[in-house]
């Protein structure tokens, strides 16, 4: 199906399912426990054995010699397979740093051994015994003194590094209010429950890998690539995945030492990530420096914004594209925008949730809230009256729909903006209390996305896509979405995901997964409808699907009846046409926080949250809003307490463990309120909804900075927000 | 991990006894750091003695009107325990403010005032640490530091020690009871149980090979008004950046212990005098000698205030 035109009306528009609080048809499987995950996959007739990864111990440098005789006479020890065995290898398409193979050392904890072992735990002794001889190099991992070499890319994923219309620098100079601040956000951790793990079993030349990926084909690629395989001799499986936030995108070290374990081992073999290898083994969100400028008429108009950033990663590698959204989210006729790479020898540098966009935006929000500030103006007015609805760099591309002002108003009122004081002027015992405010942007993505959908004799809707549930609501979602194309209850319908002998899906990922998986089950749904209609004689025009039957006319038939004994089935995939060309694309929202600062420690803890949120159609208000109940919380830690430590000497993250990289805890998060706008979006896709779960973060932790600077009138711009940045400015207690 | 033997120990005395007779030996009894140790190679016992079975897990008042608390008692039972509750509330409080629900079911009194230090550095196997292996360096030191000690601390190591419970030990004027390998018993004031780090910071408490820990002692209830106020980053499960473990007085005098700063609970009784006089003073005194990190100098500013602020509260 190619979508090339805005939707009119068409049977997702029903709402009979679709649309309805429908609860996770995973759920009890989940709650039960019966819901495997990577590791847990496990048939007592299959002789499963361990491996445990070895990291490098040096940052960068080569391996000079690696002796592994201890390993191999350790009890249990059936393999030891080493980077210098496995010699240099084909990188993946996705990966920067290399995952295993050859002596060159590019990062911290890069894998150089895996040991297989009978038992997990003989695996992991017998790990510690490999012996490894470095030749070390210096390299860089101060971002700070990197930038000042940093480059400028030829581009940024498929957009160039810089933008400018207009005279950014004379408006800013002639404009009778101004203001130039640099922020930095650290490097972040994804973090998620679930570590990295695969199981991988050969036979012969074909491979089966059960794994956690977000990206089906994107993983089975780079495995192919990796091992130097055909790709259709690899069978890879994720059908549940416990948590990803983009840390499960690309192909990691976990599946190709598994298969390589499984090769030499001639047995099955499991391999988990442990904890700290997920910090400087696998990817990360990439620190970011940020300058913005913005400049102002006295009424609050906007006349010259600026927004550069400066990372960095890996050789090869790319940048975090905060700028981004300063090109599209508030109106100004001089505008700039400036990205620059600089080489670090930190682990790989990555997408986490919102790459861009979510450190963009804390940068970003609060320079608006300090813009504000110094015109005084409500912060929420401030953004209204720079409000745009086209595209503020290309003025001849209106956005599809763009909802923001709503979401800033809705949002002002119910959580009770008007009650905001001066800075440091509400006091509840020892808590200093204020309020803050952050619009949320997030573009919407569109990536193709096939499905297959069979109806057999029973009237049984089984849906088969690579798409993956990383905890967000795929299964259900996409259950709702056949359901109302079928017209049969959603107890009819059976969603099979996660497997590579399914048609090829979006995947999982820059919140594209939701509108474009369904859109191509959709698609398949119109095939199959009309394979339905065609056998029964039916215009498919004319047919009209509904409560398990399918009606032209006078005349209807049950569909199990339609299916016969061999049964239906319909595949299609959903390309995107040009829409995105003439019509801006994107999600929007209003974050609220109300603070509270303990006015001797500076303890911040939040109060109360409220996102308002305009993405399109809401296709389950259960999971949509459960996903941005999540983004916020993770926005909780962004702005209080995430930050991977860098010791710039060693060159690794030092906190590299889940007592170290502190995400919030449940006593953190406080009552958190979501409202979603009533609206459709037909430039999306026929299911005329949008990203929600990259939404949800974006904006969160500079309405947390913004509403701690109400309550304490000390402005901290360095990422988090710990209490060390705060005690010097808050009164004297003793 | 490494491959080890097992035994139960039979009594505390063949416990001490087994013990120091091999060097490569460890009790075990909750076992919520030394199997994570483990599991790391940070701790490679060949052989563990359990003494679970000991019987050493009663909390009974002592003939001075105190309270002894067995080496064994779980840190939950302790923390509900009537008396505690009751007479020692600076001590519940503290243990309520560590770890989880579930590590607090299993750890115990004096696994507790043993636990090892989180420094992340003695945590990766990659990286010098005296602490871990003697004499191969400190790569904090220079490293990443916000977390780590701002006095007592030598050229060798700038560890911490994590627990909040021995800080309202230390202000209580806890004492800490022994049965040594010979089977003779000692009492040490916990003032002088564990060390700081000087050129030996493998070497944590004054304990002998073999020597095992049957009971904390407390003694009589003090009164006043008992305070523990824990500063983290977040609101729950992480360790103190910096503790305040106080007994105010009415007329101001009182006990006061600072964790999160030191090797050891961090009680000076020079600053404790300046008591009455307020919270600046007292800190000052307490930190005269400190020796921050850049990293962690706000820790100064941050123990005069928490200390402030619990002064205000006993004073309210």
């Amino acid at each position: 199906m190619q979508f090339d035109k805005p939707a009119t009306t068409n049977p997702i528009d029903r709402l009979k399912v679709v649309g309805q609080p429908v609860h996770r048809i995973d759920g009890q499987l989940k709650a039960t426990g019966r819901a495997k995950y990577a590791y847990e996959w496990h048939d007592p007739n299959v002789p499963y054995v361990y491996g445990y990864p070895v990291g490098a111990a040096i940052a960068k440098g080569h391996i000079v010699s690696m002796d592994v005789s201890a390993a191999k006479e350790a009890p249990g020890v059936l393999a030891v397979v080493t980077a210098l065995d496995v010699g240099e290898r084909k990188k993946g398409k996705f990966n920067t740093a290399k995952l295993f193979g050859g002596s060159e050392i590019q990062h911290y904890h890069q894998a150089v051994a895996v040991v297989v072992a009978e038992t997990f735990e003989q695996a992991r002794a017998a790990a510690a015994l490999v012996r490894v001889e470095y030749a070390e190099e210096i390299g860089a991992f101060d971002l700070k003194d990197a930038m000042k070499t940093a480059i400028k890319p030829k581009d940024v994923g498929g957009a160039p590094p810089d933008t400018a219309v207009g005279d950014f620098d004379g408006a800013f100079k002639a404009a009778p209010v101004s203001f130039d601040a640099t922020y930095t956000t650290p490097d972040q951790s994804h973090s998620m429950m679930e570590p990295h793990a695969s199981i991988a079993v050969w036979d012969g030349e074909a491979l089966t890998i059960w794994t956690s990926a977000q990206m089906i084909d994107w993983w089975r690629s780079d495995l192919a690539t990796t091992l130097d395989v055909e790709k259709e001799k690899i069978h890879l499986m994720s059908p549940f995945i416990g948590g990803g936030f983009g840390g499960k995108l690309f192909l990691r070290a976990d599946a190709v030492l598994a298969a390589f374990g499984a090769k030499a081992a001639r047995r099955p073999v499991k391999v988990a990530l442990p904890r700290p290898f997920m910090v400087n083994n696998t990817t990360h969100r990439p620190a970011t420096i940020q300058r913005v400028r913005i400049a102002a008429e006295h009424t609050g108009k906007i006349t010259a914004i600026g927004h550069e950033s400066w990372s960095g990663d890996l050789p090869g590698g790319q940048l975090e594209t905060a700028a981004m959204q300063t090109r599209l989210l508030y109106a100004g006729e001089n505008r700039m925008t400036a990205m620059r790479l600089a080489t670090l020898d930190l682990a790989e540098g990555n997408a986490m949730r919102a790459p861009g966009e979510a450190p963009g935006m804390m940068a970003l929000e609060i320079a608006m809230d300090e813009m504000a500030e110094k015109l005084d103006i409500d912060p929420v007015e401030f953004r209204i009256i720079n409000d745009t609805q086209v595209d503020p760099e290309k003025p001849e591309r209106p956005f599809s729909h763009r909802d923001l002002v709503s979401c800033l108003r809705l949002g002002a009122e119910r959580f009770g903006w008007s009650d905001r004081g001066r800075p440091a002027s509400r006091r509840e015992g020892n808590w200093l209390i204020g309020l803050g405010v952050a619009a949320a942007f997030r573009n919407n993505l569109l990536v193709p996305s096939a499905a297959r959908v069979r109806l057999d004799h029973e009237g049984v809707i089984t849906v088969e896509t690579d798409m993956t549930d990383i905890g967000t609501g795929s299964y259900t979602i996409i259950a709702q979405t056949a359901a109302e194309m079928m017209g049969v209850p959603i107890e009819k319908v059976v969603v099979r995901l996660g497997d590579s002998r399914f048609p090829v899906s979006a995947g999982s990922g820059g919140q594209f997964g939701a509108n474009c998986s369904t859109t191509g089950v959709y698609a398949a749904c119109v095939k199959l409808r009309e394979a339905i209609a065609q056998k029964l004689g039916f215009n498919s025009e004319d047919a009209t699907f509904e409560n398990g039957e399918v009606r032209s006319g006078n005349r209807s038939v049950p569909l199990a009846e339609a299916a016969g004994s061999e049964g239906l089935a319909g595949e299609d995939t959903v390309e995107w046409a040009k829409l995105a060309d003439s019509h801006q694309q994107s999600t929007f929202g209003a974050h609220f926080v109300e603070v509270g600062v303990d006015i001797a420690t500076g303890e911040s803890r939040i109060r109360r949250m409220l996102a308002v949120c305009a993405a399109g159609r809401i296709l389950n208000p259960i999971t949509a809003r459960s996903q941005v109940v999540g983004a916020m919380t993770m926005g909780v830690g962004s702005a209080l307490s995430e930050e991977l430590a860098v010791d710039v000497g060693r060159g690794f993250f030092v906190n590299h463990d889940l007592a170290g990289y502190e995400v919030p805890v449940h006593a953190d998060i406080p009552h958190q309120e979501v409202i979603f706008m009533d609206e459709t979006d037909p430039y999306s896709s026929p299911m005329k909804a949008k990203g929600i779960a990259e939404l949800g973060l974006c904006g969160v932790s500079a309405a947390i900075a913004n509403a701690i600077y109400n309550a304490t009138g000390v402005r901290v711009r360095e990422y988090p927000i710990t209490l060390d940045k705060l005690i010097g400015g808050l009164p004297d207690v003793t | 991990m490494r491959a080890f033997t097992y035994e139960r120990a039979s009594s505390v005395e063949a416990a001490a006894k087994a013990a120091a007779s091999n060097s490569q030996a460890r009790f075990i009894a909750g076992g919520t750091n030394l199997l994570d140790l483990m599991k790391l190679e940070i701790e490679t016992p060949t052989h563990l003695i359990d003494i679970n079975g000991l019987g050493v897990d009663k909390i009974e008042g002592t003939q001075e009107g105190g309270v002894r608390i067995g080496a064994l008692v779980r840190n939950t039972d302790l923390a509900a325990h009537e008396t505690i509750r009751r007479d020692y509330g600076l001590l519940s409080r503290a243990l309520l403010a560590g770890a989880s629900g579930q590590l607090r079911n299993k750890a115990t009194t004096a696994g507790n005032l043993l636990q090892r230090t989180r420094c992340p550095y003695f945590y990766d196997t990659n990286q010098p640490c005296n602490k871990r292996q003697q004499g191969s360096g400190c790569s904090a030191i220079g490293g990443f530091t916000r977390q780590h000690a701002v006095v007592g601390t030598s050229d060798a190591c700038i560890a911490t020690h994590p627990s909040d419970m021995a800080v309202a030990m230390r202000a209580l004027d806890a004492v800490v009871e022994t049965v040594k390998a010979d089977g003779s018993r000692r009492s040490v004031p916990i003032e002088d149980f564990h060390r700081l780090p000087g050129d030996t910071p493998h070497i944590e408490t004054v304990l002998e090979a073999g020597e095992v820990v049957t009971a904390v002692t407390l003694p009589p209830p003090v009164g006043g008004k008992q305070i523990y106020r824990k500063v983290r980053d977040r609101a729950s499960y992480a360790f103190a950046l910096v503790s305040v473990g106080a007994v105010i007085q009415s007329d101001g005098t009182g006990q006061v212990a600072v964790g999160g700063i030191a090797h050891k609970p961090w009680r000076i009784a020079t600053a404790e005098a300046e008591l009455p006089r307020g919270a600046k003073s007292t800190a000052d005194a307490l930190l005269a000698d400190a020796r921050p990190t850049e990293q962690n100098r706000f820790k100064i500013d941050l123990v005069r205030r928490t200390l402030g602020a619990v002064l205000t509260e006993a004073r309210g």
